[in-house]
């Protein structure tokens, strides 16, 4: 993945490129001493102090989708809460949707404020043990846009993974935006060496989503980023009066099981639609505690022990090979 | 990036963009339906689709993966009939495998996008639509810059009722007031859900947000309409829905935007 800084000229062969600097292109950049120099190709010294800040985080867990809309926030933030159920372990949440930032609605914690301190930004607490970080928190009003170009965008996901003062964690859950661009190459790209646990892709069960889906394994396999697993959301629809069930976002493909099939990838759960659910986000309350009985809730949990599970076993693996 | 001033969209009587600052709410369905809705009305009607990561229209319109060819004035948009009524330009079909991933930073989109606004020969459309991804980033403010060199007549946003959707379409909002797009009006999507067998109606994503928005933010409200299985598995399928569900509320609900939308633009 080669880097054209925002004023290289066209056809610029990338920071990364044998032939930065060197090449015809190249003449005239402001860029061109820097990179015929190889500075360019120089490792970011942010990546290292990434590593050595995630060093007290003992998972790092992504949760992705090519797809929007497919409630891959109202994921993150109930695999926080379940996780956070257990007091023991230290959880925390990190949005990097930097454009879209929903994760303070749906924790419940819009409005906050974050505050700097002499070991860096302090995170803002749902619960003593769950943290959550977002751009939301550096906003002034609800209507603010945060109008900004890659490289800026960029620059705050590093701020966001080096300066925030997060403690010893045991699980750092980091709720993406949609799609295959500079948040997901930043976020990989940074915790390099810091190694990601793995990530938790979200769809809905269409072809519309499906076909966006792959393209994200896709990019997590040319990343080596492990994938833990698949939750298809939105799986159907029972009608609370009739208690018929109604295919919304038709499987016409076979869903996400038949894709998990193709590309041998686990299938975590399929959770169904719930009016609950959206109304639970809207009003910054966790379904699984409001409706823990529900269908969608008892499959939440099924799905968190997976993951659970999937963190352990690497726990172990890890620890017998030290 | 080659400039045509005024060259290939100087027969596009009108540039409409449809945004939204969140994702999944259904810009590109709705920007199929209203391309269908257009054209059933007898309009000739294009659809720049400058999603990069996640282009969707191409399977929306059952276009397959078309060879993309060259002309003198640029590329040749893929028509979706004999007619050439409907024409579309995604770089769904300049991936030589779907499954590929577009992972370009932002600098090289903005390449791209360029090249999309101004290297398409559209020749004469009555009214071009140009979906784009969520946010408020690269593509939406390099499309921008590359139509204001022609024209933009203004944005529909959409949204889905719920307070999580409706938090992000009002930083949109704010995109457009600041980048001086004209807002024609607010969409509400997955509007209510009617169950088939037994009618009741369920609000699976809220209710009422796209209305609350429209009146917070001084915008039109241009009408909402509803979950419908009949609309997703058309989409799905690449099927014309106005064709297939002429007599459906659904349509209804569409057909009405786009007469708020043609009379918006003042398209005769």
């Amino acid at each position: 993945m080669s880097d054209v800084p925002t004023n290289a000229p066209e056809h610029c062969p990338g920071t990364q490129s044998e032939q930065a600097g060197k090449a015809s292109p190249c003449q005239g950049c402001p860029n061109q001493s820097f990179c015929a120099s190889g500075a360019s190709k120089l490792p970011d010294p942010a990546i290292a102090q990434i590593a050595e800040k995630m060093k007290t985080v003992k998972h790092k867990i992504l949760v992705l989708s090519g797809k929007g809309g497919v409630g891959k926030s109202t994921f993150s933030a109930h695999l926080a809460h379940a996780l956070a159920a257990d007091t023991t372990k230290e959880v925390a949440l990190l949005d990097v949707d930097i454009c879209g930032p929903s994760i303070p609605r749906i924790m419940g914690i819009e409005g906050e404020q974050v505050h700097q301190s002499g070991s860096g930004w302090s995170p803002v607490y749902v619960e003593d043990n769950l943290a959550v970080m977002s751009i939301g928190f550096l906003l002034s009003s609800p209507d603010d846009a945060v109008i900004w170009r890659g490289p800026k965008k960029n620059g705050m996901i590093k701020q966001f993974l080096r300066d925030v003062d997060w403690g010893d964690l045991d699980y750092l859950i980091i709720d993406t935006p949609p799609g295959t661009s500079d948040e997901h190459l930043s976020v990989v790209q940074y915790l390099t060496a810091a190694s990601i646990t793995g990530a938790v892709i979200i769809t809905t069960p269409q072809e519309v989503s499906l076909q966006d889906v792959r393209k994200e394994i896709r990019f997590c396999q040319k990343v080596k980023l492990p994938i833990i697993g698949v939750v298809e959301n939105m799986s159907g629809f029972v009608c609370p009066k009739c208690t018929n069930m109604s295919q919304i976002f038709p499987p016409t493909t076979g869903g996400a099981e038949q894709m998990c099939k193709m590309l041998n990838l686990p299938l975590l759960g399929k959770v169904p639609l719930d009016p609950r659910i959206g109304r639970s986000c809207d009003e910054g309350m966790s379904f699984l505690e409001v409706v823990p009985d529900s269908p969608a809730a008892k499959v939440y949990q099924v799905i968190v022990q997976s993951i659970q599970d999937y963190c352990s076993n690497l726990e172990t693996e890890e620890q017998s090979t030290i | 990036m080659a400039q045509k001033d005024g060259g290939n969209l100087a027969q596009v009587r009108r540039v409409v963009l449809v945004l939204s600052g969140k994702g999944g709410v259904g810009k590109s369905t709705i920007t199929t339906e209203l391309a269908l809705a257009l054209r059933h009305a007898g309009k000739k009607v294009g659809i720049l689709d400058v999603d990069l990561c996640g282009p969707s229209i191409p399977r929306m319109l059952s276009v397959g993966r078309p060879e993309v060819h060259q002309c003198d004035s640029g590329w040749v948009p893929v028509y979706t009939d004999a007619d050439q009524s409907l024409a579309l330009m995604s770089i769904g079909f300049l991936l030589e495998d779907p499954d590929d991933a577009v992972v370009w930073r932002g600098p090289k989109k903005n390449a791209m996008i360029g090249q999309f606004v101004s290297d398409v020969a559209w020749g004469e459309l009555d009214v071009l639509l140009v979906d784009t991804p969520p946010g408020t980033s690269d593509e939406h403010l390099s499309v921008l810059e590359n139509l204001r060199k022609h024209r933009v007549d203004g944005a529909i946003l959409v949204t889905t009722p719920q307070a999580v959707s409706t938090g992000d379409v009002r930083r949109e909002i704010t995109f457009c007031k600041k980048t001086g797009v004209r807002i024609i009006g607010i969409v509400e999507n997955m509007s209510g859900f009617v169950c088939p067998h037994c009618s009741e109606c369920s609000n699976i994503f809220s209710k009422g947000g796209g209305e609350e928005l429209a009146k917070l933010t001084g915008s039109t409200f241009l009408g909402s309409v509803p979950l419908d299985p009949a609309l997703t598995t058309c989409i799905e399928e690449g099927k014309d829905f106005i064709q297939a569900f002429p007599e459906s509320a659904t349509f209804r609900a569409i057909n009405s935007i786009c007469r708020s939308l043609l009379s918006s633009l003042e398209v005769s």
